[in-house]
């Protein structure tokens, strides 16, 4: 199998994903330049956080036209499993791969601190290996979290399962206190219709090494790799 | 090029004294010009003088002081005078790192002060190839609140300010994708017209890999690369080297605007054109912008540099070359390539979409020559703005703070009272300089790059190093208010402080970088506690073998006559052989032995009394004084000792936490380490003799810790400690349950000892962890009202 990780002029986190599929999942990745269009026959893709393009006119606005997104999409329609992160959940929005929108935090201002997340549906390459409402500390760092759509749209993935994660407090509640950012329905992640394209706000490659404060995060990479094996790549 | 350019001189411009005013040139100072060029300057000459020698760029009045600094050691590799001190730290890594003010800036304009700030520092670091790992700041503003700020006007600037140089921090470090470990922000009166903005920055480098701002090799091209120049942060150098007047607020247009998304490509690019080997040498522009990196980069190399201006890129029409040579345009470099390799360099710029363009070449004459339009412009020996800048021996006078040496009678009769002293904890705990400082840290992204394995709140940054077993330790400290009661001793303990942060962690505390923010250098008691604090800080830093290896002076940091605290801020770094041992600040677990470790603490709880209570935040905060003097019974050689036996404390894994006792003594470091996991404490405090109980609970003796550790291991700790001739430790009591309570054999102001502070966690927490948000949210609150 092989992983490929998109990298924007403003990137951030390129290298850090890069690091947990080669250091920690010890499997092979490359790092694709936003002004190509070849994904290299990868597998699966990774779009990282960070600020592509600056985060200029609105997060993700720019991103989604570059080569290398045109092809994601391909990719994605074809049923290829692209996971975005932070920034990479913005610009999947913006794309069209995910429906909704990030707003600007409720608080306005950006915010870096470990939250918890409760996994609500086991049913997508990203989150197999989790048992249903186990809750993972993961960190965020963003100044657009606020997740929001319509009533139809949310309504909608409640009804399909397709909420992969919600703030929740350490204990599994989801309650307004354990909500960061004001996130809809507490809505930290979202799957596709497909259900290969998930989107997250939080930072599972920032949680992948007890060192840095948790490894629950490395469970959606393990996800991943172990469905990826499973279908013989 | 114009092959002979240098046939006619600049054209000289009309000197009137209003002239020389407005570029902050003295008389003797335009002399000396005329020396060096041997005619009258043109305008664009002048300017660039009057950026070069002014304080911020020529440290003119600071120089004679600094030369009395520590600067070499067997792990510098680079000491002051390149952009960034460099040490070496094992495995074929070296770190750069710095510490440079930006005060003014973020007086003016708060936001972009800040972020400029930030953005500065990075490109010291990256320009030496040293990739970015950290950022912290250090913090000053004046108060929040109308109870120790009378003036309201003044209590809603300093919020604005507040909230300006924290999201302007925020916003660059975010963007530019470095994590911020947090560092310090610390609130007095002095600070409310002179906010201080002082950033750090630490990155890595390969040992055998760092690059230099040296111009080498006559023939080969000078090239600029990054942002387009643009008429912003003109004579911003000038700017930070004056008194704020009314009307200061009308220089906003010289502060710069920054732009990190701009940096961030800035970095990735020069860390990739550095790669090609074809770059020898870069500097970035920073205060007085393409000025300083031309002169410098030529004096460094002993060389020249002519630069034609039409091939710099610029953002807007019509600039002259005296706009040109001054703008503080951000994210700009200069490099010197190999001749014939240009491409190569160019090529990795335009990767990135940005502007690279070749603008002069380097001449064996060691002169900055600047053209426009073909026309010589500037045509200046580079040592007469260097070396050759002007030095002063200003007059030193003497420095008494005019603070009493006792307390006052009401103090001394509230003191004497029966006290309730969990209430005084609360209010100590809430105190801007105690309370905890997550507002302005959880707007700073302190994860990004995945290395943080201590963030903000600990007492210091723990960064490891990807593919070894090390991490480096950093923290910042500085006590403007020890230091304003007496400048050498208080810098002595604002070194001892950052350090003991450090060792708290486990690491060996080995290099550091200064910050310097004083006031107007030309009244002779400002000089005397600039002098001053140079001596304390050369001295502690001999004794703890971290010696200085860059850093900033900030003078002129006064609004309307008045100054500012004498407020040195130290920057230390320091290494972990292997990041497993890092030791955390606060309570890990139940059923652990507490022990209070430090330089004699029998004999120093023993000497502190009731005077040396005065400079402490109790004295501020609760009791509404100032008197004495620094704490007393400090002594370098226990405090050394201290941070050797924390390491070896760490390395032997026979502790599990580690904190410094500093602002609001014992009471308030353990209430701070019961409130990291929610473990509690029960502490017995020996009393000090004839003093009442606040002495003991919130005096602010330095050189102590406190350590966990299992009760099996107590015996080998205090046989570890008791090895050193200057320390000792004392069993306080166990971790466990909710609730924080400290006894005390007997207090001479109750009629008897026992328990004098219980409280639970949570009663405690609250005013510790609300105080900075709810200040913040009233005035914003009162503002909508408004």
């Amino acid at each position: 199998m092989k992983f490929g990780v998109l990298v924007f002029p403003g990137s951030n986190c390129d290298h850090d994903t890069y690091n947990v599929i080669s250091e920690l999942a010890k499997q092979p990745v490359t790092l694709l330049w936003h002004d190509s269009s070849d994904l290299e026959n990868c597998d699966a893709i990774l779009v990282p956080g960070g600020f592509a393009y600056g985060d200029y006119l609105r997060t993700g606005a720019i991103a989604r036209f570059s080569p290398v997104m045109q092809s994601v999409k391909k990719f994605a329609d074809a049923g290829g499993p692209v996971l975005g992160i932070c920034n990479g959940f913005q610009i999947l929005c913006e794309s069209g791969l995910l429906p909704g929108a990030l707003m600007r935090n409720a608080g306005l201002k950006y915010i870096c601190k470990q939250v918890y997340l409760r996994s609500e549906t086991l049913d997508s390459p990203f989150t197999n290996q989790l048992t249903r409402g186990e809750v993972l500390k993961v960190p965020i760092g963003h100044m657009e979290g606020n997740y929001f759509c319509d009533d139809e749209t949310l309504k909608t993935l409640q009804r399909n399962d397709r909420i992969a994660f919600r703030y929740a407090t350490p204990e599994g509640e989801i309650t307004p206190q354990a909500n960061p950012n004001g996130s809809l329905d507490n809505i930290a992640g979202i799957l596709s219709e497909g259900r290969n394209v998930l989107g997250m706000m939080p930072h599972p490659d920032r949680s992948s090494e007890q060192m840095l404060g948790s490894a629950d995060g490395f469970k959606i990479f393990q996800s991943l790799v172990g469905t990826l094996a499973a279908a013989g790549r | 090029m114009n092959p002979e350019p240098a046939a006619v001189a600049p054209q000289p411009v009309t000197v009137t004294p209003e002239l020389l005013a407005q570029h902050s040139i003295t008389a003797e100072e335009y002399e000396r010009i005329l020396a060096a060029l041997g005619r009258t300057p043109s305008l664009t000459e002048l300017g660039i003088y009057s950026v070069m020698w002014s304080e911020h760029c020529s440290y003119k009045s600071s120089r004679v002081h600094l030369k009395r600094l520590p600067t070499k050691s067997d792990r510098v590799v680079q000491g002051p005078g390149e952009n960034a001190g460099i040490i070496d730290v094992g495995d074929g890594w070296a770190c750069a790192f710095k510490i440079e003010s930006h005060n003014h800036p973020s007086y003016i304009e708060p936001h972009q002060g800040a972020a400029t700030g930030v953005g500065g520092i990075l490109r010291d670091i990256f320009t030496m190839n040293a990739r970015p790992l950290a950022v912290m700041d250090s913090l000053r503003f004046g108060p929040l609140s109308t109870e120790e700020e009378p003036d309201e006007a003044l209590v809603r600037k300093n919020h604005s300010i507040v909230e300006g140089v924290v999201s302007g921090v925020a916003s660059y470090g975010n963007c530019f994708g470095v994590p911020n470990l947090g560092g310090e922000t610390r609130f007095e009166t002095c600070y409310s017209g002179n906010p201080l903005t002082n950033a750090f920055a630490l990155g890595l480098v390969k040992r055998d890999e760092i690059f230099y701002a040296k111009a080498t090799g006559v023939g080969n091209p000078v090239i600029y690369v990054g942002a387009k120049t643009g008429r912003d942060g003109i004579h911003g150098a000038t700017m930070a080297s004056e008194e704020f007047k009314e009307g200061s607020e009308q220089k906003r247009p010289n502060v710069q605007v920054g732009d990190p998304f701009m940096e961030k490509l800035l970095l990735e690019a020069c860390i990739e054109a550095m790669a090609t080997g074809a770059v020898l040498g870069i500097q970035d522009m920073g205060a007085a912008g393409l000025t300083c990196s031309t002169c410098e980069m030529g004096a460094r190399g002993g060389v020249g540099l002519e630069v034609e201006l039409d091939h710099v890129p610029q953002r807007e029409t019509g600039m002259n070359s005296y706009e040109i040579m001054l703008s503080e345009s951000q994210e700009r470099m200069l490099l010197v390539a190999d001749k014939g390799r240009e491409d190569e360099v160019l090529k990795v710029f335009a990767k990135w979409g940005l502007d690279a363009s070749i603008v002069g070449t380097v001449i064996a004459e060691p002169k900055m020559r600047i053209l426009h339009h073909g026309v010589v412009v500037a045509d200046i020996p580079n040592q007469s703005l260097t070396d050759d800048a002007p030095v002063y021996h200003r007059p030193v006078g003497t420095w008494k703070a005019p603070v009493p040496a006792e307390p006052s009678a009401e103090i001394l009769a509230e003191l004497s009272k029966d006290r309730d002293y969990t209430a005084d904890l609360k209010k100590l705990l809430a105190a801007s300089n105690i309370c905890d400082k997550r507002w302005v840290f959880e707007q700073y992204d302190s994860m990004v790059q995945t290395n943080t394995v201590q963030g903000p709140g600990a007492e210091a940054g723990v960064m490891r190093i990807k593919g070894t077993n090390r991490a480096l330790a950093m923290a910042l400290d500085g006590n403007g208010r020890w230091c304003y009661l007496d400048p050498k001793e208080g810098a002595k303990l604002a070194v001892a402080e950052a350090a003991r942060k450090v060792a708290c962690t486990g690491a060996t505390p080995v290099a550091a970088t200064n910050c310097l923010n004083f006031g107007n250098p030309e009244k002779p008691e400002i000089m005397a506690q600039l002098s001053s604090a140079i001596d304390g800080i050369a001295e502690a830093c001999t004794a703890l073998g971290t010696p200085i290896t860059g850093g900033n002076v900030s003078l002129y940091n006064e609004t309307k006559g008045e100054g500012i605290y004498p407020t040195p801020v130290l920057g230390i770094v320091g290494i972990l052989d292997d990041v497993t041992k890092a030791v955390p600040s606060g309570f890990q677990r139940e059923g652990e032995a507490v022990l209070l470790v430090g330089g004699g603490v029998a004999a120093q709880t023993a000497s502190i009394a009731v005077k040396d209570l005065g400079s402490s935040s109790y004295a501020k905060q609760v009791l509404g004084g100032f008197w004495g003097t620094v704490p007393s019974g400090f002594s370098l050689e226990g405090e050394a000792q201290l941070h050797k036996v924390l390491a070896q404390l760490a390395n032997e894994n026979l502790i599990t936490s580690s904190a410094d006792i500093s602002d609001g003594g014992i009471a308030v470091a353990l209430a701070e380490a019961a409130f990291r996991n929610g473990v509690g404490v029960n502490a017995n405090i020996i009393p000090v003799a004839d003093a009442p109980a606040a002495v003991a609970l919130f005096g602010e003796s330095a050189s102590l810790v406190i350590i966990t550790c299992s009760k099996e291991n107590i015996e080998k700790v205090e046989e570890l400690v008791n090895s050193y001739s200057e320390l000792s430790s004392l069993l306080l009591g166990e971790t466990g349950g909710s609730r924080v309570t400290i006894e005390i054999a007997n207090d001479i102001a109750s009629t008897s000892g026992g328990v004098v502070i219980d409280a639970s966690i949570a009663e405690l927490r609250d005013p510790w962890a609300n105080a900075l948000e709810s200040a913040l949210h009233d005035q914003t609150a009162n503002e909508v009202l408004a």
